[in-house]
């Protein structure tokens, strides 16, 4: 099953989701796991049913009657951030609970309201069937040059080239 | 930024809670950041224990042992955290073919090659021939056919080029045959110990990827070494190893007096290894900018980018171009 993190890097660039998904990590991609970690902990230190496992596949940072709440450091990548969020809400869908979602900015201290629609569904199921099409090429997707690539933890990976003798 | 620590005294490495003291024999404390360290290397007698291990693996810290005389003993790794399945089933491939694994290995020798020639042009007048013969025996590279050949190969050019340090040289150093276990004259003893702290330089870097340091292509996946850093290494001694000791030498900095001459056998003393580090040291954490990605880069960290072209290359990205100096 496609995870959390997955779909995220779906939408910020799929060379990202292909290298993630076959193990190969950045040290600083770690590093931010971890971050994310700590922050989460502190943002939910009473909560009892904080990071609830789904299915043994995905995990919820928290959940209540209304909504499933998403907590995160800044809002750099606010679209992929929302996709991920209409992910969750989908597969909670699926298993009969209808929620919205709420994700959290710590560093802009901003929230957004996410609400699943009909349209969103149906991206998200497209996007599962490309996520398992890109995973079962034995590359990763060619390397474009993207704005986002200079903040990406894996530039050093990708722009690792030799130039011309 | 990650730093190296070089412990060349006799004593104590102890964990206090999260930090990391160092005690020598008369009891003077010192404590050693332990987020900010990369690598901990050890030359002098120094007790240690398991907590204080514990500790460097949750840092992600390399413990590097050299005995008495300075030979590197082993090293213990943290844990390896970076493991990527897919990519050592992929890298293993390119050792099995064998078309495969003759392009890695030339390709290694290529960057050796260009970075030796690259040393002793630089003194052209005395080395003309030298650069002649190593060239002469380049162009048989790509005729190559066996791993058995190349090899062949590399040693005649390493043989010409090691001769080439007597004209380059300043001091008394003197290059008559490269002498391993143990060397026998001070400019071997040099070469050894410099080749050892690339080895270790390159492990710790290889250990923060995917790769698997076992699987090799130039020298035979071994059992006694991580074989695939004496690959990478080809690249990157000629380039740094011998660049410092070329200086040491020239600018008087390792003189005959540093070091020690025990039967049959020469090696660094205290002083001598010191000084040595201290140029070792400011040489990896040299900056160039990077052409491609527009950034400044140390030469440690070039390292670093090697190994992620050895991954692009396995999981069928981009073909593997060896590092060419090119500034
Ligand atoms: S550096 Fe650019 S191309 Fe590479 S993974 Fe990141 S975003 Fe994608």
């Amino acid at each position: 099953m496609v995870s959390g993190v997955q779909m995220q890097y779906y939408k910020v660039c799929k060379r990202k989701l292909w290298l993630f998904s076959k193990g190969i990590a950045m040290e600083n991609e770690h590093e931010r796991v971890i971050e994310g970690k700590i922050l989460h902990e502190r943002a939910y230190p009473r909560l009892e049913d904080r990071e609830i496992l789904v299915d043994d596949t995905f995990k919820l940072d928290a959940l209540d009657k209304e909504y499933v709440r998403e907590i995160k450091i800044s809002s750099k990548m606010p679209e992929a951030d929302r996709f991920q969020m209409l992910y969750y809400l989908y597969e909670l869908k699926k298993r009969g609970i209808t929620k919205k979602g709420l994700i959290s900015y710590t560093k802009e201290r901003k929230t957004e309201e996410v609400e699943l629609t009909e349209k969103d569904e149906s991206a998200i199921e497209k996007a599962i069937k490309e996520i398992y099409v890109i995973l079962q090429s034995p590359s990763p997707p060619r390397l474009k040059k993207l704005p986002y690539c200079t903040k990406c933890a894996y530039y050093e990976f990708c722009f690792a080239l030799e130039g011309d003798d | 930024m990650l730093r190296d620590h070089y412990i060349f005294s006799n004593g104590r490495l102890k964990r206090k809670d999260n930090t990391l003291y160092f005690f020598d024999e008369q009891e003077n404390k010192k404590s050693l950041p332990v987020h900010q360290t990369d690598n901990l290397y050890i030359f002098g007698e120094v007790d240690l224990n398991s907590s204080l291990l514990n500790l460097l693996s949750q840092h992600d810290v390399h413990l590097h042992v050299f005995n008495y005389y300075g030979f590197y003993a082993g090293t213990f790794c943290p844990r390896n955290k970076k493991v990527s399945g897919f990519t050592v089933v992929q890298q293993s491939v390119h050792y099995l073919e064998h078309e495969k694994r003759l392009y890695m290995a030339r390709s290694f020798l290529q960057s050796a090659v260009h970075h030796m020639l690259r040393n002793i042009r630089r003194y052209k007048e005395k080395t003309e021939q030298y650069v002649k013969n190593i060239e002469e025996e380049a162009k048989k590279m790509d005729s190559a056919t066996t791993i058995q050949e190349l090899m062949g190969i590399e040693g005649r050019i390493r043989q010409h080029y090691y001769q080439s340090f007597n004209a380059i040289l300043k001091q008394d150093f003197i290059f008559e045959k490269r002498t391993k276990q143990p060397p026998q004259d001070p400019l071997n003893a040099l070469i050894s110990f410099g080749n050892s702290l690339c080895y270790t330089t390159v492990l710790s870097e290889i250990y923060k990827t995917q790769l698997d340091p076992t699987i090799s292509f130039l020298h035979e996946p071994s059992t006694k070494r991580f074989s695939l850093c004496l690959d990478l290494a080809e690249i990157f001694k000629p380039l740094l190893v011998d660049v410092v000791i070329i200086s040491c030498i020239n600018n008087r900095i390792i003189t005959q007096k540093h070091f020690d001459f025990l039967d049959g056998m020469v090696l660094l003393n205290e002083e001598g290894k010191k000084r040595f580090i201290k140029e070792w040291d400011e040489k990896l954490s040299t900056t160039v900018q990077h052409r491609k990605l527009k950034r400044k880069v140390s030469y440690r960290y070039f390292i670093r980018l090697e190994c992620y072209k050895l991954i692009k290359h396995f999981i069928g990205d981009e073909p593997y171009k060896p590092l060419k100096a090119w500034w």
